[in-house]
């Protein structure tokens, strides 16, 4: 296992060692050969034991997932759950005092974990991008909206003025802004939500990324702008084949974009499934407790199931299973030790010891 | 003293303007944050409203009781005009009315400790000698599920639900018959969020409560309402049983909300959201204020803003020319 330090960062030129794949630093053209979901190309993303502690205190053990073109993946838990830190790890973009480790963290079989410095500044933004939930906070507030999207492109495609200004206003057109040569040189203020959000998607997507990482890109919306921006990240998706990762902690809203979802608690990821099995059958009772907690629109039930307690604090972490404190089908071994993900039916894992009978399959990691 | 069939709170033609700006020698702006509504909540009812940013339904709350004051129209109680009600009455009126907030955090003092927090509005309104006062922390501590060590804490040491329960035990100290719960459950992590939904109801139950509920979340309010109003720009476009605005809405803005959220047991689904902006609340469109989104608008809803009229008869209104032509 390679630890490590992300206060090495800074450091940055000492690391110059770069593998085979840094090569394809210069981007392929919009609508490149579409790579065949085929085992042979490596996976957009792949990570493998994920491990992230701020000091001595753990708040993402051991998240794995892959993710492939035109594959979304949903990371869905409730805040403190550790979602967004993992997305954040990912980019690295966490504070110094941020310890993070992984067997394995690979962009298209590029290994990102002896990645430098400058080896990610290629990377953000060009080949891996992402858009966050406040576009408010995560736009700049005294440049226009076009200065930001055309900054991307100047420093990763190289582009002059000229052309980045255009590209912008291209690219603005494309998430559906209305009259983008004159409101791209709109502040951000001087849009709504709605607009903002698109145009920090147009920032995103500017430079054709690979991966998109997503982390509650609607939350902070109306429903309606809501369904807006997820009509248009599922157009966008559909035509550059990205792998996105959706992090949110809406269900509702993975459930009608993911292709598969991981249910994050306390740090861990509880349940992995395709989105279909995660809803129609769950086998984690905190799955099964959050489904039964959510008041619908669809249709009435007479009384929410409400988890009793709440999440545990990442420094005060119960010895066994971390749900097992609020859990309906709790027993006594689950307190034992703590269930790592093991399968459970087709394409489906679960860290839970209730499908097995409160046996632990093996007592040891799962991993495939 | 009143008839069985009088609602416990009645407002009529509820209307409130800001002016925005007006300095010098640029003109103030109107807005009109509150435009024409009216609705009864009968005892023992909840009425949930509903609404995107903007469309006034936090304003509706405050003015209902009289936080901030009206431009226009009947607020009664009762059968008591709170309109009418100088400073001093409206304040031993306000036993009977009280508000919960979103972020209970923000509502909370930070250097009083819970049991002063929830003791402040008996000492404020002079009810009881400090022994009944304790006896009372108790009895609310209890009911909203924190135990009465609890008392000596200060806010920031319990979770956003706990605080959410301290800022209930406050609202329930003067032992209130009607209660605004403004997005009460909106900021929690959804497994807590079920937790104060159930608690609202449970107390509902046993303290005989009435409820305006105000959420933009359309699941929250399918649960916990009886009667739905949905609220677009300031004025209330649709009206009705919680069934018939959930399973037969009749105005295409509400069918449009219902549409854009996420449905869970469809599997991959593709959105089909209605497009456009919210319009700014400075210069709304002309005639209905929906015509700009609208996928059924005509001429006519670009001139004649539509009143709120009968659908089908009996109590469900909505305000459309072409009501009940769009199904969801």
């Amino acid at each position: 296992m390679i630890v490590y330090d992300i206060s090495m960062i800074d450091g940055a030129e000492t690391v110059p060692e770069r593998s085979a794949g840094a090569e394809r630093s210069t981007r392929q053209p919009a609508g490149g050969p579409v790579a065949q979901s085929d085992t042979a190309a490596p996976p957009l993303l792949e990570v493998r034991n994920l491990k992230v502690a701020f000091g001595a205190v753990p708040v993402v053990s051991g998240v794995s997932f892959t993710v492939h073109q035109g594959e979304v993946v949903g990371i869905v838990g409730e805040s403190g759950s550790g979602k967004s830190v993992s997305a954040l790890a990912l980019m690295r973009l966490l504070p110094r005092h941020a310890h993070i480790s992984a067997e394995r963290m690979n962009f298209c079989g590029e290994d990102l974990l002896s990645a430098d410095r400058r080896r990610y500044e290629q990377l953000r933004g060009a080949d891996i991008a992402m858009i966050f939930q406040e576009p408010m906070t995560a736009l700049n507030p005294v440049l226009t909206v076009g200065e930001q999207i055309a900054e991307t492109l100047r420093r990763h495609e190289r582009l002059g003025r000229r052309q980045a200004r255009a590209r912008a206003i291209d690219a603005l057109a494309r998430v559906g802004i209305p009259a983008p040569a004159r409101r791209v040189d709109d502040y951000p203020h001087q849009m709504s939500g709605g607009m903002r959000q698109r145009a920090m998607i147009a920032m995103a997507l500017a430079c054709q990324p690979r991966v998109l990482i997503a982390d509650e890109p609607t939350t902070a919306l109306d429903v309606t702008i809501q369904a807006q921006i997820l009509e248009l990240l599922q157009d966008l998706q559909e035509e550059f084949q990205m792998g996105t990762v959706m992090i949110t902690h809406d269900l509702g809203v993975v459930s009608s974009f993911a292709d598969r979802v991981m249910i994050m608690y306390a740090g861990q990821v509880v349940e992995d499934a395709s989105a279909a099995q995660a809803f129609a059958s769950p086998k984690h009772p905190y799955t099964e407790g959050l489904l039964a907690s959510i008041p619908l629109s669809q249709s009435d039930v007479d009384r929410l199931y409400a988890i009793p307690g709440a999440v545990p604090p990442p420094f005060d972490l119960p010895p066994g299973c971390r749900f097992e404190p609020r859990c309906a089908a709790s027993r006594p071994p689950c307190r034992e030790a703590r269930p790592v993900l093991y399968p459970c039916g087709d394409d489906h894992r679960v860290a839970c010891i209730r499908p097995t009978g409160y046996v632990f399959p093996d007592r040891g990691e799962c991993n495939e | 003293m009143n008839n069985a069939e009088a609602p416990l709170l009645r407002v009529d033609n509820l209307e409130k303007r800001f002016e925005i700006g007006g300095r010098l020698l640029a003109a103030a702006k109107t807005v009109r944050a509150v435009d024409d509504v009216s609705f009864a909540i009968n005892k023992g009812e909840t009425l949930g409203l509903v609404g995107e940013s903007g469309c006034g339904k936090t304003t509706v709350g405050r003015l209902v009781l009289r936080l901030i004051e009206p431009t226009a129209g009947e607020i009664t109680f009762d059968g008591t005009d709170l309109k009418s009600l100088q400073p001093a009455e409206m304040r031993a009126m306000r036993r009977d009315l009280q508000i919960i907030f979103q972020d209970p955090l923000g509502a909370l003092n930070p250097r009083m400790s819970v049991g002063e927090l929830i003791i402040e509005p008996m000492v404020i309104h002079g009810i009881g000698t400090p022994a009944e006062r304790y006896r009372r922390l108790g009895e609310l501590l209890n009911l909203v599920g924190l135990a009465r060590y609890h008392a000596g804490r200060f806010p920031h040491e319990f979770s956003g639900g706990q605080r959410q329960r301290i800022c209930i035990a406050r609202a329930l100290a003067l032992n209130p018959r009607f209660i605004v719960c403004d997005e009460a459950a909106s900021a929690l992590d959804v497994s807590i969020q079920a937790q104060i939904l159930n608690l609202l109801q449970d107390l509902k139950a046993e303290l005989d409560l009435t409820y305006l509920f105000i959420s933009h979340d359309l699941g929250v309010i399918r649960h916990i309402s009886d009667r739905v109003m949905v609220m677009y720009l300031g004025k209330v476009v649709e009206y009705g049983d919680k069934q018939q605005i959930f399973e037969r809405p009749a105005h295409p803005y509400t069918i449009a909300l219902l549409r854009s959220a996420p449905a869970r047991h469809k599997g991959k689904t593709r959105y089909r959201a209605i497009a456009g902006d919210l319009p700014s609340p400075f210069d709304p469109p002309p005639g209905c204020p929906f015509h700009s989104r609208c996928p059924i608008a005509r001429e006519i809803c670009t001139s004649t803003p539509p009143p709120l009229s009968p659908v089908a008869g009996g109590t469900h209104q909505a305000a459309c020319h072409f009501a009940g032509e769009m199904t969801l």
